[in-house]
């Protein structure tokens, strides 16, 4: 019995020293918190500057802040897509971030006080340029021969694959479907999400895979292969942003402030490019690693507000449905 | 009557452990949603795969097995282990090593074209029906290879010195008692696939209602919809449980002496060819599940051990707690009550959980019970399905004896029962262990980093464009659950082989 007080009491001790030392709560998508992604880097410099302690939740961001509402425990929510943010803000679950944003060096315009960008890429098609030749436009991939086999995501399950159909549609306009169906018959099929398609790719059993303009950096960087090109487009490339918010709800708003405020960081915006393999959201390009400095970089960057993208969606996904149904 | 109590009361629980979450996710959600023309569209479509799936992944293993129970070779017993792998692939590699035999530049092709043939091409409703197979005609060789095995040998005595027709005396009322269950459990199982079929399917016309939920939930969070099709996926598997169950008939064939039987008929030629083909067919994109992970399997990272032995601890544990709710569930009732744990899709599932824990437990901090619990849900189906006939068995042939001795209760299960069912035990064990150790589950929904399994450490690989690293961490986990499988099988195999 003696014993048992004493653990008790050890554990209410830890507890209290526990206390001390305060917990920032940051819900994260999975590969943002995992040993590869670059969340343990960032969670270690971040505790340097705040004497807290950062923990990571991870899994569905989105999905599970709305089942648990305003009783959340997150103080700050990190990568959302561009596709979930209107949905996000139509909560009202989060708070204005108050951050400067200036340093932002996104290729648009960027004025958003409840989300802050911390990286962004384009989607692409990404291909082995010893095997295929490159296409300079869309219209040359659509008229490429019809043996080209490339590997997509389904729109409805991937948001590279939203991305996609959203590009055809500021491409091709009225004529989306049109282009979809000259598209179709080298679509050799279409995958859950990302890792799949890619897999493909890898594999050899697709020759061109969407992906982003940003792939072609982790195979020169971590591989040393520069086999993998990203096929840039002189319409202009489609943009995916990822972005960070801070909850109304949270019972820490110095500290969260203070996260929000680090993701625009030099130190936090460095570790970005090797660990997402993204382009770093406020970091000018003399300072990006130099696999990063290589890439290609689309002259047009086509996007649409959350609005438009919202109104856009269900039409856009239909004329992908209907044509490669077909 | 204490028995019948058992049974009611597990059946209750795995009812309400699949029920109450799905009406946590309704009750959410606001009521049932409505469903628009492509939801129809979609269910049809899984209908008709899951169907189809089903029906040729038995009729092909119908010789399959008989061939397996009829021939003795060197290796037979190593063949069905390894033939089983595919069933416990975890599903985006078996995908991979599928198309790398079956693919646009898979092996087939590529010898096509050396011959100058034409092509064949995967992708398509065949494709979807193919894949489906490949993961499930080991389980349903291995079910119907059980009801050849129970054949008493002297039955077959009887049949041949009475010169009588083998298939029509013994093997088709055996057949017409275990084909049923094992078509139900195939179907219910493909009407919860969605990656393979759309990767398979080669596009939307392979749409399936698990992604209609996946969609409802990630992108349009419209959990009325999403419980919707839950409903539908719950109705559906227990249509299938029900009808299996009046299909089944077929007289029990007795009890024997369990010698070895001796057996004079059938063509080696025939069967051989049809082992042959098997395992041609399995073990092809195994193999090459095997070359692709090799090369990364010495530079793996020492994070992937802890989140194996993770992964271990549910295995064995589920195992565990599925053969002892199993035992007093190996009832018609409780078969059907199980087959709805597999219906329903597990993101509904997970969710459902969420909702009715979160009030009172911090959710990651129970991510490795949920996951093991809903691991102990999905296996209950297939453990039941294997054990059953056994039981059924063995209390139709020792019941009586048993009694008459004045055995009853622990004592009757002890001595009688329990050594006439350690094959199936051993077997249904292996299978929830090998199961539990591949699946991805709920814990994709709420966990902590660091916390994760062997098949979230595989995805986060894949995910951080880290294949070759993910390819062996697949080999790893295949590795591991073959050989957990193959343990447990193996201890209830020795010694009873009498």
């Amino acid at each position: 019995m003696r014993n048992y007080l004493l653990t008790v009491a050890g554990l209410l001790f830890a507890n209290a020293a526990l206390a001390q030392t305060p917990v920032l709560t940051v819900y994260a998508p999975d590969y943002f918190g995992s040993e590869w992604g670059p969340g343990p880097s960032i969670e270690v410099a971040f505790e340097k500057r705040c004497g807290c302690d950062l923990e990571y939740q991870t899994g569905d961001l989105l999905p599970r802040l709305l089942l648990e509402g305003s009783r959340t425990e997150a103080d700050v929510a990190i990568g959302f897509n561009t596709d979930v943010m209107k949905r996000a803000r139509e909560t009202g679950l989060f708070a204005p971030h108050a951050v400067d944003t200036s340093a932002l060096t996104l290729p648009l315009q960027w004025h958003d006080d409840t989300f802050v960008p911390f990286n962004y890429s384009h989607v692409a098609f990404i291909y082995d340029n010893t095997k295929t030749q490159g296409f300079d436009s869309f219209e040359a991939l659509l008229n490429a021969p019809d043996d080209l086999r490339i590997v997509i995501q389904d729109p409805r399950s991937s948001i590279s694959g939203l991305a996609l159909v959203l590009w055809v549609n500021a491409v091709y306009g009225e004529k989306a479907e049109e282009a979809w169906a000259r598209l179709a018959p080298k679509i050799v099929t279409v995958t859950k999400g990302w890792s799949e398609a890619y897999g493909l790719f890898t594999d050899g059993e697709a020759d061109v895979v969407l992906s982003y303009t940003t792939s072609p950096a982790y195979h020169i960087i971590a591989e040393e292969d520069l086999t993998k090109s990203a096929a840039i487009f002189e319409e202009g490339h489609y943009f995916i942003v990822e972005s960070a918010a801070k909850l109304a709800s949270t019972d820490k708003p110095e500290l969260a402030h203070q996260f929000m405020e680090f993701i625009l960081t030099e130190e936090f915006q460095t570790m970005i490019p090797t660990t997402n393999w993204s382009f770093p959201a406020a970091l000018s390009e003399d300072k990006w690693p130099e696999g990063f400095q290589q890439l290609p970089m689309p002259e047009d960057v086509l996007f649409y507000s959350e609005d438009e993208a919202a109104a856009l969606r269900e039409t856009a996904i239909e004329a992908w449905r209907s044509a490669l149904s077909q | 009557m204490a028995k019948r109590a058992f049974t009611i009361i597990a059946a209750l629980l795995v009812a309400a452990a699949v029920v109450v979450p799905v009406v946590a996710v309704l009750w959410r959600g606001g009521g049932l949603g409505s469903l628009s023309a492509a939801d129809w569209s979609a269910l049809r479509f899984t209908v008709w795969q899951a169907f189809w799936s089903a029906t040729i992944s038995v009729l092909l293993a119908i010789p399959v097995a008989r061939a397996l129970a009829r021939r003795a070779f060197w290796g037979r017993s190593v063949l069905i282990s390894v033939m089983g792998a595919p069933f416990i692939l975890p599903v985006i590699v078996a995908v991979l090593g599928l198309l790398s035999v079956f693919g646009g530049k898979g092996i087939i092709n590529l010898a096509l074209e050396q011959l100058n043939l034409h092509q064949m091409n995967i992708y398509g409703p065949h494709g979807v029906v193919i894949a489906h197979v490949f993961f499930n005609l080991p389980l349903a060789v291995r079910l119907i290879l059980q009801g050849w095995l129970a054949i008493p040998s002297e039955r077959f005595q009887v049949a041949a010195s009475l010169s009588a027709s083998v298939f029509w005396l013994l093997e088709w009322p055996m057949l017409k008692r275990i084909i049923p269950g094992a078509f139900a459990v195939i179907f219910v199982i493909c009407l919860g696939s969605f990656a393979v079929a759309l990767t398979l399917g080669g596009g939307p016309r392979a749409t399936t209602v698990e992604l209609a939920i996946y969609q409802a939930f990630k992108f349009d969070f419209d959990l009325a919809k999403a419980a919707s099709l839950a409903v539908i996926q719950l109705l559906l598997g227990g249509v299938a449980g029900l009808i299996a169950l009046f299909l089944t008939q077929g007289d029990f064939l007795g009890a024997g002496l369990d010698r070895v039987v001796q057996r004079w008929d059938g063509s080696a030629w025939v069967d051989g060819l049809w082992i042959s083909c098997a395992a041609l067919f399995l073990l092809l994109p195994l193999g090459a599940v095997v070359v692709a992970g090799l090369p990364g399997i010495l530079s793996l990272p020492d994070s992937i051990w802890p989140a194996t032995l993770r992964s271990l601890a549910i295995a064995i544990t589920a195992a565990v707690l599925t053969i002892v709710l199993a035992l007093p569930l190996a009832t018609r009732a409780g078969e059907i009550a199980s087959l709805f744990g597999i219906s329903v899709s597990g993101l509904v599932l997970g969710t459902g959980m969420f909702l009715l824990l979160q009030p009172f437990v911090r959710p990651q901090d129970i991510a490795l019970p949920v996951t093991l619990l809903v691991n102990v849900l999905m296996s209950l189906p297939f453990v039941l399905r294997i054990i059953r006939p056994g039981i059924e068995n063995a209390q139709s042939d020792f019941g009586r004896l048993g009694q008459a001795l004045g055995l009853e209760g622990w004592a009757l299960w002890r001595i009688v029962y329990l050594p006439r069912l350690r094959k199936p035990l051993g077997f249904a064990a292996g299978l929830t262990a090998a199961l539990a150790m591949g699946d991805l589950g709920v814990i994709t929904l709420f966990s902590r980093p660091g916390e994760g399994t062997l098949p979230l450490f595989m995805y986060q690989l894949m995910g951080a464009y880290q294949m070759k690293a993910a390819y062996a961490a697949a080999l790893l986990l295949v590795t591991l659950s073959l050989a957990l499988f193959w343990v447990f099988d193996r201890a209830g195999r020795t010694h009873a082989d009498i």
